[in-house]
């Protein structure tokens, strides 16, 4: 590469110029960080001000861009240039805005400038440390997407991704595809305007589309029993009962779908086997189709059905959740009968809750338009009539009573099981079981963290972040869709296949390119390390909350770019500070805070270090400012990555440095975490723990350094937060390492 | 038996808007929305349920449908747009047809023995003898009582030409046209009650 040809530009607009001593600027900038190009503009975002900066571009004056102007979250279309290297710096959003400076207070005028000067020393730093990141490409990757489970998720998926001019690998355990749409009799009109009537299963149409979609390889009676490799590269081992063959893809959708929990695990009061006459939701669903909708134990009409909705579900011995479906089928199940006999029949729901996503609130006025009679409250017991049916004995919550309901038939509307083995989300990858064939297992992934994909919270279903990045999980390139993911219904399911299909495309695509696929989107950076100064300690594999690491024979740390999300929490954790990105690296955080100017302990004047996490810290720390809440001059920032890069390098720099505390603002940790990585502000508070051993050694209190918890709407809060931090540190001495 | 459908199924189809029972989904909104809830034993949505489950004579017994001022909070709260005052008023009127009414109910005593009577006569309410029939229903030692116990509000009201004390005499304008409409009105009434 050329060499580099620095250019920094300072915009002098929205207040800037006046608040602010260019002079003294543009003195730091080209004095002190012998930057070649310094020119400033009144309007750096208009036309004029860009056209500047395209000049210089073009005419190859410069090849490295730093704007410092406002926020990096502003004006992002303005400031565009096809160049790989650019750095914003912050001089309004996060300083001039944040600063309240009364007419001719000198002293608050002098602590503004002096934050100024700091963030445009950092951005200078930052651009000269950076280097141009190379893309990861490889010749023979595949864009062809593999679809496990031929359900109704897998056909909708497997049928976008071959509209969408895709090939779809289509893999099904059984001998027939549609999975447990097969066994409905109706299904609810999830789709249909006026969402009231039921609707004719369609899943035999949506199967002999698939079938006849030429870019779809249907492999039925088949599992895949291996998966190594990463996106683009995914090799597999499919295998039927005569044959085996390798197959490779560059993505996977797993719609393996659910299992209905084991109704003879049920507690006794809900009274399945206690009588042949309850059965189960599925089973029921059976005799609807067979039009036969009869007492099992004499084979009379039953006409007065209950339906026990949550037979299991939100019960802390059986399923944690609830099942999202069982509410609609079971509506849908008591039509079924009031179709059957008419003015005979009766029909009553016993619920929890009813839950009614999507439109299906329209279908629950019908069923009760239909006389479906509605009662909230438990099933305690049942018992075998001797008349036929059984009695249920109900704890009715709406009129506060116990009463026995004699009916032909309950029904009990079972949960929804996931079908994916998972891994225990909360602990670091557990290393160590990777190469070991777990039988079962839909993938069986050949990775250094194990075969299975991480679970979510305490519940069994392989999600990772689910509101802000859905289907994905934790091992990328991998999506999960419909039941697999949670349980759904079929609209739902539906549109979850169509959205992961999509997922799997962006995925081969940004693969293809060499950019990180989420949630740095475009990233070209991704991981490498110094081989000499490895010690083996494994520490990346392990704390690398993707999986994207595995070993080699001598425990080597294998970098396997394309499953990296570039969230450097292998950077943090590494104790040598031998990983690092071309452009972010241990060392770069580390000159930065070296190049921040700590004034002598007799001009009272502390200096706070914080680093913000820029995917929610940042963005708060923005809307402060364009609040106008005014903090404590004395506050430097540094954006990072994520807290999972946080090296302990950086705080043991900080406080040799002479700052006098260090704050810290990562994202929600724990079950309802709220990291796009998932564990790096959990991992950098765990290694904060061990943050006490630095300070004791430079006998420094341990409470100079405190770590908090920021979400993106945190505007209002922040400034209470980072004044009480600065009121704690104020009540310490000064750092005595100052001006060594 | 609990839950037996032939009692809610006649009052869809006898009682007036009752049919919009089924509809109710049990929030609980009206209860939350009435102003009198604290003198009802039942809430709206808890009667509503009664009906489901068959509680005849529960429901008819109540009070609760008696105590209904037709303010129309819950009416206009409703998400699910159920018309529950006149589901309650039809209620009341269902149980007076079924004679399940305690005779001495005392909303039920003055709307037939006073009200109706009162207004019947003349075309008109006539404040001061509606009041006075209300007031001496009991006898004469119980209307004295009750009048003097109300004397303030009685005077308060005269002050402020709320209350005129002269009874209104003879009948209003139009009072044939008036007999005839409730007449038709009886008619049509008996006709439906027939046909259920």
């Amino acid at each position: 590469m050329e060499p580099k040809k620095i250019g920094c530009y300072i915009c002098t607009g929205c207040g800037i110029g006046d608040a602010l001593d260019l002079k003294a600027l543009k003195a730091i900038a080209s004095k002190e960080q012998k930057i070649p190009v310094v020119k400033d503009h009144a309007l750096l975002c208009g036309a004029e001000g860009v056209a500047m900066i395209q000049k210089d571009l073009d005419e190859g004056a410069v090849n490295a861009v730093i704007i410092a102007a406002c926020s990096h979250r502003e004006k992002s279309a303005e400031f565009r240039f096809d160049i790989d290297l650019m750095d914003r710096v912050d001089l309004r959003d996060k300083c001039l805005w944040v600063q309240d400076v009364k007419d001719g207070d000198e002293t608050a005028e002098e602590d503004r400038q002096m934050m100024a000067e700091d963030y445009l020393r950092l951005g200078s730093i930052k651009i000269k440390k950076m280097n141009v990141p190379d893309p990861f490409l490889h010749s023979e990757g595949s864009k062809d997407v593999l679809v496990v489970g031929g359900g109704l998720a897998g056909l909708t998926a497997a049928r976008d991704i071959a509209k969408a001019g895709y090939q779809a690998v289509l893999v099904e355990k059984s001998d027939v595809l549609g999975g447990k749409m097969n066994a409905m009799f109706k299904v609810t009109p999830d789709n249909k305007p006026p969402y009231r009537d039921l609707a004719d299963n369609f899943i035999g149409s949506l199967i002999s589309e698939v079938e006849a979609d030429n870019r779809i390889k249907i492999f039925k009676n088949a599992t895949v029993t291996k998966t190594s490799g990463q996106p683009g590269q995914f090799d597999l081992i499919i295998k039927n009962a005569t044959s085996t063959k390798e197959v490779r893809v560059g993505s996977i959708v797993v719609t393996t779908g659910f299992d209905l929990y084991d109704p003879t695990k049920l507690p006794s009061s809900l009274g399945y086997g206690a009588s042949p006459d309850v059965v189960t939701s599925a089973e029921f669903e059976k005799m609807a189709k067979e039009g036969k909708i009869v007492r099992k134990s004499d084979g009379q009409p039953a006409k007065r059905v209950a339906f026990a909705l949550c037979a299991g579900q939100r019960d802390k011995e059986h399923l944690d959740y609830c099942s999202g479906a069982c509410c609609i089928y079971s509506m849908k199940q008591a039509l079924y009968v009031i179709d059957q006999y008419g003015a005979d029949a009766s029909t009553y729901l016993v619920y929890q809750e009813i839950r009614t996503p999507g439109q299906m609130e329209d279908f629950y006025r019908k069923v009760q338009e239909e006389g479906g009679v509605f009662i909230k409250g438990d099933v305690t017991a049942v018992a075998g009539n001797p008349k036929g049916g059984v009695v249920v004995k109900v704890n009715d919550h709406l009129i506060r009573a116990h009463e026995s309901l004699d009916v032909d038939l309950l029904v009990l509307a079972t949960g929804m099981v996931s079908t994916v083995d998972t891994l225990d989300p909360n602990s670091p990858s557990p290393v160590g079981t990777g190469r070991d064939e777990l039988p079962g297992s839909i993938l069986n992934l050949q990775y250094r963290q194990g075969p299975s994909l991480p679970r979510l919270g305490t519940n069994d279903f392989p999600d990772s972040h689910f509101i802000c990045f859905p289907y994905e999980t934790r091992r990328t390139g991998i999506y999960v869709a419909g039941p697999a993911r949670r349980p759904m219904g079929i609209a739902a399911t539906m549109t979850d296949a169509s959205g992961a299909a999509l997922k799997a495309i962006q995925a081969v695509e940004a693969v293809a390119l060499g950019v990180g696929v989420h949630p740095r989107s475009g990233d070209l950076s991704f991981p490498s390390y110094r081989a000499e100064g490895c010690t083996q300690c494994k520490r990346c594999t392990e704390e690398c909350p993707f999986g994207a690491i595995n070993e080699d024979d001598k425990g080597n740390p294998l970098f396997n770019p394309a499953r990296c999300r570039r969230c450097s929490t292998c950077m943090g954790a590494c104790p040598q500070k031998i990983i690092s990105f071309a452009n972010y690296s241990v060392d770069m955080i580390s000159t930065m805070i070296k190049e921040i100017e700590i004034p002598e302990e007799d001009e009272e004047k502390p200096r706070i270090l914080v680093f913000a996490c820029t995917n929610d810290a940042v963005p708060a720390l923005d809307m402060m400012g364009r609040l106008r809440s005014p903090i404590s001059p004395y506050i430097r920032i540094i954006p990072l990555r994520c807290m999972g890069s946080l090296s302990l390098v950086w705080i043991a720099d900080a406080m040799s440095k002479g700052f006098d505390g260090v704050l810290l603002m990562g994202c929600r940790h724990g079950d309802n975490y709220q990291c796009h990585n998932v564990r790096g502000s959990a991992l950098a508070e765990i290694r904060l723990s061990k943050v006490s051993e630095t300070l004791q050694r430079l006998k420094l209190e341990s409470n100079r350094v405190k770590m908090v918890e920021v979400n993106i709407m945190d505007a209002e809060t922040l400034p209470g937060v980072i004044g009480d931090f600065v009121e704690q540190i104020s009540n310490l001495n000064p750092n005595p390492y100052k001006g060594f | 038996m609990a839950y037996d459908l032939s009692f809610a199924k006649d009052v869809y189809n006898k009682s007036e808007m009752g049919h919009w029972i089924k509809m109710c989904m049990q929030c609980g909104v009206c209860a939350g929305s009435c102003p009198l809830r604290a003198h009802w034993q039942h809430s709206p949505r808890q009667l509503f349920q009664m009906v489901r489950a068959g509680k005849r004579d529960e429901v008819l017994k109540s009070s609760d449908m008696w105590m209904c001022t037709s303010c129309y909070n819950c009416i206009v709260r409703c998400p699910r747009e159920l018309p529950i005052t006149h589901i309650i008023h039809g209620l009341a009127r269902y149980a007076e047809t079924e004679k399940a009414v305690d005779p001495m109910q005392p909303t039920r005593r003055f709307a037939v023995e006073v009200f109706w009577k009162n207004i019947t006569a003349t075309g008109r309410v006539g404040e001061a003898m509606l009041t006075m029939r209300l007031y001496f229903q009991d006898g004469i030692g119980a209307g004295i009582q009750r009048g003097l116990e109300m004397r303030d509000s009685a005077l308060g009201m005269l002050k402020t030409r709320r209350l005129n004390p002269i009874p209104f005499r003879g009948k209003i304008k139009g009072y044939d046209g008036f007999t005839k409409m409730l007449a038709k009105a009886a008619e049509l009434e008996a006709k439906l009650e027939n046909k259920a």
